[in-house]
């Protein structure tokens, strides 16, 4: 059966349904269509999808990549807390070149001495915890609500069995507060996009469910498609958004049928629910302070609550460099080639911006994938 | 059986203490009943800090290669196999015969005794199948926590035949590029010990000692212009160091790459790209292409060459780009290698 | 990140594990967020937990659908 992966990879299908998408979307209009998931926009540039697309249709990123928005100042809290000597910092790997504002990084602080380890899943760190009495172990928690789920369970693990030198550094963020804050830009702010549809995350909303998306089609008229990460699921995607930008409706549909129902995942729902409130706000890199977008311990979780263990001191806000664009990109008014930054000052191995950091950036997925169509244009031309 | 009078030594629990590295009897009697024994050549019985030989008039090449993987053992091999093959490997990347091999220990005090033999063993078995003695070597000890259980340094010199021409920098336009097998295996096979990675395959490390495999390329096909190993920093990076050397680009295509359904999964899974994985036992070898179905086909007709493939050509680039046409049919520029993958796979 | 790769249950272990393969890669995971995972279920794994299965109707149907959308054999523009 998982042949089926390879089947919605096909090439000649994906060829011909950007013929049907090349052929509906009109000519006299233009499709802004924003994806939200750094899995998508590595996915669309992987798979140089753009290329396949009309010129009347263009994808734009968004500020979907958890490790692009963490903002400088989480990072150097995180590096203060594995500076502590008894320490064991876990981290996921993408989370370790991040830059801090002193321009270090998880990475520098190992080579300084202090001990930061990679895992894969917070199960991991709280097996180390179990493993390593004499150490505190700090979970460094970053992601959506697709990997928010995987903490509460480890919280709820450690709770209940008592492993008291277990800690989380909690910094998971939330899918449609961060879209309700592109669409509420004030129309004269010059970063604001101007956006006709929205390709819905398909992993988030396995467990928040495509009904957490339905505000956006009532509330800003923006057609919604919850779409898949392989190629022929993102080109159907925008077909079906092309389909509804063409007949003035907006509604939320699901094409990763799947894997998404309307309602979600109840059971890991619960225990988010259980684990995690709300903070009233929340800064995030390249699009400030967002009010109710993020979660943090609740507090019967103090203990195991690496803020309320060891306070982070307060944070600056990030003054980012003049002329790094993450902020437009983020919310999909600009392309990483618009950066005068871009390829120059910011590479993937010295990144400026969030957008460059991870993998999943759009600066890096640029880098990896559209310079070669990029090059090819110029000689072309 | 060692010659040097004194307390048996313990293979079964013994472990490495700092008095195997003093230079004293201890030492002696480590040396000559583990590893002059098992490497059991003249070279090494005879005692002396060198070994000395005679060579022909020519070219001779030296390379030398430090390993410090971890862990020791993995599916299909482990650090001493390691690092034979791969100064082996360094040798008949110049398309030249290998000679001799010299080894370094560094040994962490407190290195199980069983440990180290199993090495030596191996060692010594695959210095045998390639037909290369290990004529020289070192000992040295250092204290618990300053290694990481054992070190090993390799060198190793070899003669390059007379009609053969092979470096970095010798690329052209136009030239075909091969590969002789699947890429990723071994790094995955090492990954898959990791206990923090949690995966399990049947995957074994295709380290392997590739002179025979060379010899027979070169015998059939003497124009060729490159060989080079891609170890660390996969096949990526070892495309853009010959790009660079010889001043040319190359254009690969993905379809072509040899890689096996496992390793594409636990990439997949681990969010590696197998293009950019460390490989044992694998090469990459660059001809004209008029001669590039005769590489291969000497190449197919070789058990370490049996999954050969053309992937690609080299081409005319001022920039030296690495370009790969995807699966998909777009176009993606393969980096020089960014930051660090996972550590110490070789 | 939104690494999550879609993986068949081939045995069910206890405390809420089970074991996953895929191209015979075998992991470990954590079911203890599914409803009801038995053998032979697809599942979508995240950061070494299953979110969700996949339902192999639903996916047959989806790809019936995209090929009924996509335009006859024709050269693309």
């Amino acid at each position: 059966m998982m042949r089926f992966v390879d089947k919605f990879r096909d090439r000649d299908l994906a060829r011909r349904l950007a013929y049907t998408i090349a052929a509906e979307a009109r000519p006299e209009q233009t499709y802004t269509l924003m994806e939200f998931c750094g899995g998508h926009t590595h996915a669309i540039a992987r798979y140089a999808i753009q290329e396949m697309l009309p010129p009347v249709l263009r994808m734009a990123h968004g500020p979907g990549c958890p490790v692009c928005v963490l903002p400088a100042a989480r990072v150097d809290a995180a590096i203060a807390i594995a500076m502590q000597t008894d320490v064991t910092l876990c981290t996921y790997g993408d989370v370790l070149r991040i830059p801090g504002c002193r321009h270090d990084s998880l990475l520098t602080a190992k080579a300084a001495g202090a001990d930061v380890r990679i895992v894969y899943s917070p199960a991991d760190a709280l097996a180390l915890a179990q493993a390593l009495p004499g150490r505190r172990v700090v979970f460094f928690a970053v992601g959506f609500e697709t990997t928010t789920p995987p903490t509460a369970v480890v919280l709820l693990d450690a709770r209940q069995h008592g492993i008291s030198n277990f800690a989380v550094f909690c910094n998971h963020v939330l899918t449609p507060p961060a879209i309700a804050a592109i669409f509420d830009t004030p129309e004269d702010d010059r970063s604001r996009p101007c956006l006709d549809g929205v390709l819905g995350p398909a992993h988030v909303s396995t467990v928040i469910g495509s009904d957490a998306f339905a505000r956006f089609p009532r509330d800003y008229a923006m057609p919604v498609v919850v779409s898949g990460f392989e190629p022929l699921d993102i080109l159907q995607s925008i077909l079906m958004l092309v389909r509804q930008i063409n007949r003035g409706s907006a509604e939320i549909e699901n094409q990763f049928s799947r894997g998404v129902t309307a309602e979600g995942n109840r059971i890991a729902i619960d225990l988010m629910a259980q684990t995690f409130e709300t903070r009233e706000t929340f800064e995030w890199r390249g699009l400030g302070f967002l009010p109710r977008s993020a979660l943090r311990l609740r507090p019967e979780f103090a203990a195991w609550d690496a803020e309320k263990i060891s306070p982070p001191p307060p944070a600056a806000a990030e003054e980012p460099h003049t002329a790094c664009a993450c902020a437009e990109i983020l919310r999909g008014r600009a392309n990483p080639a618009d950066c005068r930054l871009f390829g120059a000052a910011c590479t993937p191995d010295t990144p400026v911006g969030a957008c460059m950091v991870s993998s999943e950036g759009a600066c890096a997925a640029e880098w990896a994938y559209g310079r070669a169509r990029r090059a090819n244009e110029k000689e072309r031309a | 059986m060692s010659r040097f009078s004194g307390p048996a030594i313990d293979w079964e629990n013994g472990r490495i203490d700092l008095s195997h590295g003093s230079g004293g009897r201890a030492m002696a009697q480590l040396i000559d009943a583990l590893f002059v024994a098992t490497f059991d050549n003249d070279f090494l019985r005879q005692g002396n800090d060198q070994a000395e030989f005679a060579v022909e008039a020519g070219r001779m090449v030296m390379t030398t290669d430090s390993h410090v993987i971890s862990p020791l053992f993995f599916p299909g091999g482990d650090i001493g196999s390691l690092a034979v093959h791969g100064t082996v490997n360094d040798i008949a990347m110049a398309g030249a015969t290998p000679v001799a091999l010299s080894c370094g220990f560094i040994l962490e005090e407190g290195l199980p005794l069983t440990d180290l033999r199993r090495i030596v063993l191996s060692m010594a078995r695959a210095s045998r199948e390639a037909g290369v003695p290990i004529v020289t070597g070192d000992t040295k000890v250092v204290e618990r926590g300053k290694g990481d259980g054992v070190f090993i340094n390799t060198a190793g010199i070899g003669r390059v035949p007379p009609d053969v021409h092979v470096g970095g920098d010798r690329a052209r336009p136009g030239h075909a590029i091969l590969v002789n097998g699947t890429l990723g295996d071994h790094s995955i096979a090492v990954l898959s010990q990791r206990e923090s990675l949690g995966f399990e395959t049947s995957l074994l490390s295709d380290s392997a000692a590739l002179h025979g495999l060379v010899a027979r390329m070169v015998a059939a096909v003497s124009e060729i212009a490159c060989l080079r190993d891609p170890t660390r920093g996969g096949l990526a990076t070892t495309l853009n160091e010959l790009a660079t050397q010889s001043g040319v680009g190359m254009s690969i295509s993905e379809d072509a790459i040899p890689l096996k359904p496992e390793v594409r999964a636990a990439c997949e899974l681990l969010g590696l790209d197998p293009l950019y994985t460390a490989n044992e036992g694998k090469l990459i070898a660059i001809c004209p292409s008029e001669r590039a179905d005769d590489l291969l086909a000497a190449m197919r007709g070789h058990p370490l060459g049996r999954d050969a493939a053309i992937i690609g050509r080299v081409v005319e680039d001022p920039t030296h780009l690495v370009v790969m046409e995807t699966q998909f049919g777009g176009r993606r520029i393969l980096d020089w290698l960014t930051g660090i993958q996972l550590p110490r796979i070789c | 990140m939104c690494l999550a790769i879609p993986m068949r249950l081939v045995e069910l272990l206890p405390q809420g594990m089970a074991l996953a393969e895929h191209d015979g890669v075998r992991k470990e995971v954590s079911v203890v967020l599914l409803k009801e995972p038995a053998l032979d279920d697809y599942v979508i794994i995240h950061v070494g937990f299953a979110l969700s299965k996949v339902d192999p109707r639903e996916a047959r149907a989806t790809l019936d659908l995209l090929t009924e959308m996509a335009a006859p054999g024709t050269r693309p523009a």
